[in-house]
This record gives C-alpha cells, structure tokens and sequence, in this order.
C-alpha cells in the first residue's frame, strides 16, 4: 500500500512555514522568469534613463522649477522624478498585468484545477498569489529607483540635494529618502495589486482582469483632475500615490503619506476580504 | 466473436467484496452500503448532486461506492456528467447537495488531508507553455504542502521516466506532442507514492499505441494495491483493466457493479429464426430455457448450461420449421449501450 507517504512533511510549525516559502519561491520562478514580464521589467529600467537622457540633451534651456529640471543639478533627484512620471500610469500597468494575470492566468490556462487537487489549499493559493504580487511591486519600484539612480550618477554631477522646501540635505540621507519613496510606492502599488488580484478571483479570463484594474486606474486619474469632485479625492486610489513627495520636504511630510498608508490598507484589506470570499467558494470548471 | 472471453483478464486481483449492493446491474440507491465502510472504500457519495446556476443538473443523485484496491471504470456519453462528479470529488465543484468522502475524508472538508493521496487528471492537461516538463512538474509537486523538497528531484525523474517522458524533461511544455503533453500529465499524477488516481479520460485524443501504453500504466499502478477511477465514453477502453464498472446517463448512474456481474448480462443467448417462433418458445421454455421469447419470426432465450445441439434437434423433433439457429454473445459494449442508449427505461 501506498500510505509511507504520511508524515514526509509534518502539517503545521516550520514544516508548514517552508512549504509556504517553497510555493512563493516557485510563484516568483513563475513571475520573474516569465518572458513578458521580463520586458515589462526591461520598459520599467529604460523609462527613468530616457528621462534623464532628455533631461540631459535639453539642459540649459532655461531652469524651470519642475522637479524634472532639478534633475539637472543633482542625478539623485532623477530617482524622485521618475516616480513622478511612472507611478501615475506606468508602475500601475505593470503591477495591474502581474495581479490580474495571477489567478485568472491559471484558471484560463487550466493549471489552477492541478494546483487546486495538489492540493495548494485556497486561501493558502491566494495568500501566496498576494505575497508574489508584493514581491513584485517591491521589485518594479526598486528597480525603477536603481536604474534612475545609475542613470542620474552617470548623467549629472551628484552631492547634497536640494529638497522642494528649499532645504539642502547631504547625500547619504537623499538615499535615505529615495528608499522611503520606493516603500511609500510599493505600497501603493500593493493596494492596485490586491485590486488587481480581486478582480482575477472574479472572472477566468485575465486580460479581462488586466483591462479592468487599467480602466479603474484611469479613470480614477481622470476623477482627480475634475476639480468640481474634488470630494471624491481621499476615497481614491489615485490620488494617494504622489504623497511620496512628502519626502521631498524637511522635515519629511509623515502626514500625508501616513494617510496614503491607511488609504492603501483599507483597499487591501477590502479587495482582501472579497477575494478570499469569492475564491474560496467558487466553482473551478475551467 | 467472444469478448467475454478474449478479455478475461480482470479476474486476476479481485478487490475486497463490497458487493452487497451491487447484486443487480441497476442500482436505485446504493445507501445500505455508502454509509458505514469509508475505510474500506476510496470513493463514497451519498445523493451528490449539482445544478448550475441556470438551473441545469449535471449529476443527479449520485450514491457511488469505489472499494479500495478497485480499478473503477466511470462510463457515460459526453455530457453525462462524470466530469462534474470528478471535480466534486476532487474539491474543485460544490455539491448542491449530498455528500461524498475520498479516502476517508469529507470532500471538500477534508482536501488537505486526502488530496495529497490522490493523484487527479482531470480534462486533460495543462501546464505553463514556457517551463520545461520537468520545471512543470516541480512547480505542481511546489503546491502540496506535504510533498518532501529533498526528494522533488527523484520523484520527478522517475515520474517522467514512468510515462517514457525522461528524454524530453528538458524541452519546453510547448514544444510538446499532444501525446506527450498526455503523458505529462499523468507524470503529474504519479509525482508521490498515490493511494488513488483518479483519471479523467486519460486515453482522450490519444493515439491507439498511447492507449495502450496508458492502460498498460493503469493496470501497473492497480498492482501495486492502489484505487484507480479512471472515466471514459468508451467502454472497450477501460474494460480490460476494469474490476468494477460504473455507468453514467444524463447525471444519473444507471448500473454501478462488479465487471463480472456486468458480463453476466453477456451471457450467450439461443436465437432461432422461423416461421412458427411461437411454437418454438414453447419448445424452448419445454427445454428449461429461462427468457424465452419471440418477436418477427426470431425466438430467443438465455441459453444457460443447456448444450445448443440438444436444443436444435429438439426444435426439428417437434416439427418447428427453423431457418437459422445461433448462439449470441452480446458484447459488453452492447450491454453499455444499452445501459446508456435510449429507450431503454433502466431507471424505472
């Protein structure tokens, strides 16, 4: 009889911690070895060098006060001005590609029903389908702040920085708040991928899961700007995610980002909970 | 001519009796026996039933008895409702209503601690098109909380050189034949030591050389003592490896019973073609021929132990005109066609 089997890995303490860790590993295998991912990752480093290459060819004609043209004094504040220009469009799209795709991608594909009878457990599935999507906002941020900082050092002269409020700080703690910027927008993007993520429980089709959280995010950007809404700002997604800036600022705007933080763990915990109560009861016919 | 006797291979290993209700080929309810021996079945349902959304029943009142050690042939058409029960039993599908337990465990309760037993193919395969089959297999061994890491490398070498995959474990899924995509997934279902494999027309779209290499596989694993429920619209697929069989139609199971029970509907039957075919029931029911009938000038009945020639020349001793005499051996596929066809009221 087959039953040597029980008790290979024991079912709950550190057993069960490294079979998490072994599922996550291979999810991350999964996302980061992906071809398409892979390019995605690819625009994500080449947008920030782009910027500072045009900042470059076009410095010198006359010195706005735009954080873009800062970047000519100082390569560090490139880092600063690419989230300026990824976070509103950029980073979500990617982050909306790898959270859509996460369980709508395996219901299509057919392989959720061979992870589901592994067993993988539901919510365990999800859970771990979340963490990877953390991993990967953690890693598309980071990597869009590496390569602007390479790009910047190249490019410009470097030294203390001058922040928005006119205060100049030394170097070392401009890195310090660069990788505040890049925490404060991981989680933003973490909020956009738990979105994400409930809208892959919703449907088998991931480039419907994809579309949705994209048009959710624009239209989003576009209620923003309508001034005469102005009352539907703090309930937005959107709004919260250029709140980086308070990083910018001496001393460090903690207030507004620790909103923005509260905002985007209200959207996880909810998107969170949906998702887990769909996924968990669902039906898994494809 | 004789399938009975050409297969006779599955009396080989019979499996523990579970047979008391299984004595005819049609069971209404099977509930005297699903409610006390889990153990010594893997697969028991009580009244499991699903209706979609839209109101459609797939599977209607199902009472499934699978004993351990069996080789359970699931039969039905297309569209019968095996798949749904497959994906009821595996936790993937909520019963509307009823029951069912693999292995001893309540599904969907108990999945965590059955389903790492189970091996499951269920409508074919499916893998990441950009891993390599081995890089797949190592990907679904990830996502059993209970598989060993240490051993991952093994057992999925040896699960690939099971299915004679072992050449091609470096080469991307999608480089693959559609055989070989096949074989892959049933590497997938033998990736740990199974005490069921459930399987879901395993030999579909296969060519007639991977059938038989499937079957063969089947038959493999059934010696080592493990319970294999293994679906298919084609009876002469499984019947060969099968020691019970289980007949599907429109979401009902219209026969569930031992093979060999089923083969007792086989049984070789007396037909005489004649004019005067109710004088020659008479004759024939005079012989202790049980069934005796006729029906435009053919008469037939069971023929029993009774030697065929005896039954001729009584027939001519008693002046009945006859035509053409024959014995028949219905085939096992005639009794599943009729079990599934219709105007055949089995359910009555």
């Amino acid at each position: 009889m087959a039953t040597e089997r029980a008790g290979a890995v024991p079912d709950r303490g550190p057993g069960r911690l490294r079979a998490a860790a072994r599922l996550l590993g291979a999810e991350a295998a999964l996302t980061f070895r992906r071809p398409r991912h892979l390019a995605m990752l690819g625009v994500l480093a080449v947008v920030p060098i782009l910027i500072g290459v045009a900042v470059r060819l076009v410095a010198g004609d006359g010195v706005t006060e735009s954080i873009v043209a800062q970047v000519a004094g100082n390569g560090l504040v490139l880092t600063f001005a690419a989230f300026f220009v990824m976070l509103p469009l950029i980073l979500p799209l990617a982050v909306s590609v790898v959270a859509g795709d996460a369980v709508a991608g395996e219901a299509s594909q057919g392989t959720l029903r061979y992870l589901l009878t592994a067993p993988a457990g539901r919510g365990r599935l999800l859970a771990l389908k979340y963490a990877n999507v953390l991993l990967f906002c953690l890693a598309a941020c980071t990597l869009v702040a590496v390569s602007a900082l390479v790009a910047g050092l190249v490019l410009f002269p470097s030294g203390p920085v001058t922040l928005l409020s006119g205060t100049t700080v030394p170097f070392a703690e401009g890195l310090l708040r660069a990788g505040v910027a890049v925490l404060y927008a991981s989680a933003g993007m973490a909020a956009l991928g738990a979105l994400a993520l409930l809208f892959s429980t919703l449907t088998e089709n991931p480039i419907g899961a994809i579309s949705a959280t994209v048009v959710l995010v624009v239209v989003s950007e576009v209620l923003v700007a309508i001034p005469q809404l102005s009352a539907l700002r703090p309930f937005l997604l959107t709004s919260w995610w250029n709140a980086f800036d308070g990083v910018l600022r001496a001393p460090m705007d903690t207030g507004r980002m620790g909103t923005g933080l509260l905002v985007f763990a209200g959207y996880i915990v909810i998107s969170g909970s949906l998702a887990w109560a769909r996924f968990t009861s669902r039906d898994v016919t494809s | 001519m004789s399938p009975a006797t050409k297969a006779g291979a599955p009396s080989a290993a019979p499996p523990p009796p579970t047979d008391e209700n299984v004595t005819g080929i049609v069971t209404d309810r099977a509930t005297e026996s699903t409610g006390e021996s889990t153990a010594e079945n893997a697969i028991v349902t009580t009244g499991l039933t699903k209706r979609f959304r839209g109101g459609q029943v797939a599977v209607d009142d199902l009472d499934l008895v699978v004993p351990r050690g069996a080789v359970f042939g699931f039969l039905g058409p297309n569209g019968s409702g095996k798949t749904t029960t497959i994906r009821m039993l595996l936790g993937l599908v909520t019963p509307t209503s009823g029951a069912c337990s693999v292995l001893g465990e309540p599904i969907p309760a108990g999945i965590s601690r059955a389903l790492p037993r189970v091996g499951a193919l269920v409508e074919g395969p499916a893998f990441y098109p950009y891993l390599t089959g081995e890089a797949n297999l190592r990907r679904f061994d990830a996502a059993d909380p209970r598989s060993d890491p240490r051993t991952v490398r093994r057992r999925v070498g040896e699960a690939l050189d099971r299915v004679g995959l072992g050449a091609a474990a470096g080469k991307r899924y999608r480089a693959y034949s559609l055989g070989m995509r096949h074989r892959l997934a049933i590497a997938a279902t033998l990736l740990g030591p199974r005490d069921l494999l459930v399987l879901d027309e395993p030999t579909n779209g296969l060519d007639p050389q991977g059938t038989r290499e499937v079957r063969a596989l089947i038959k493999e694993v059934a010696a080592d003592g493990t319970t294999v429920f293994v679906s298919s619209h084609l009876l002469s697929e499984v019947e060969q490896m099968c020691t019970h069989v289980g007949v599907m139609r429109t979401g009902r199971l219209v026969a569930q019973a031992p093979i060999t029970e089923l083969r007792a509907g086989t049984a070789p039957a007396i037909r005489v073609e004649t004019p005067d075919a109710g004088e020659a029931v008479a004759v024939l029911a005079g012989l202790g021929l049980a069934g005796a009938v006729h029906a435009d000038g053919v008469a037939t009945a069971a023929l029993g132990d009774a030697a065929p020639e005896r039954i001729c020349a009584a027939l001519v001793r008693e002046g009945v005109a006859v035509r053409g005499f024959a014995v028949v051996r219905p085939s096992l596929e005639d009794v599943y066609v009729r079990l599934t066809g219709e105007g055949f009221d089995v359910e009555s």
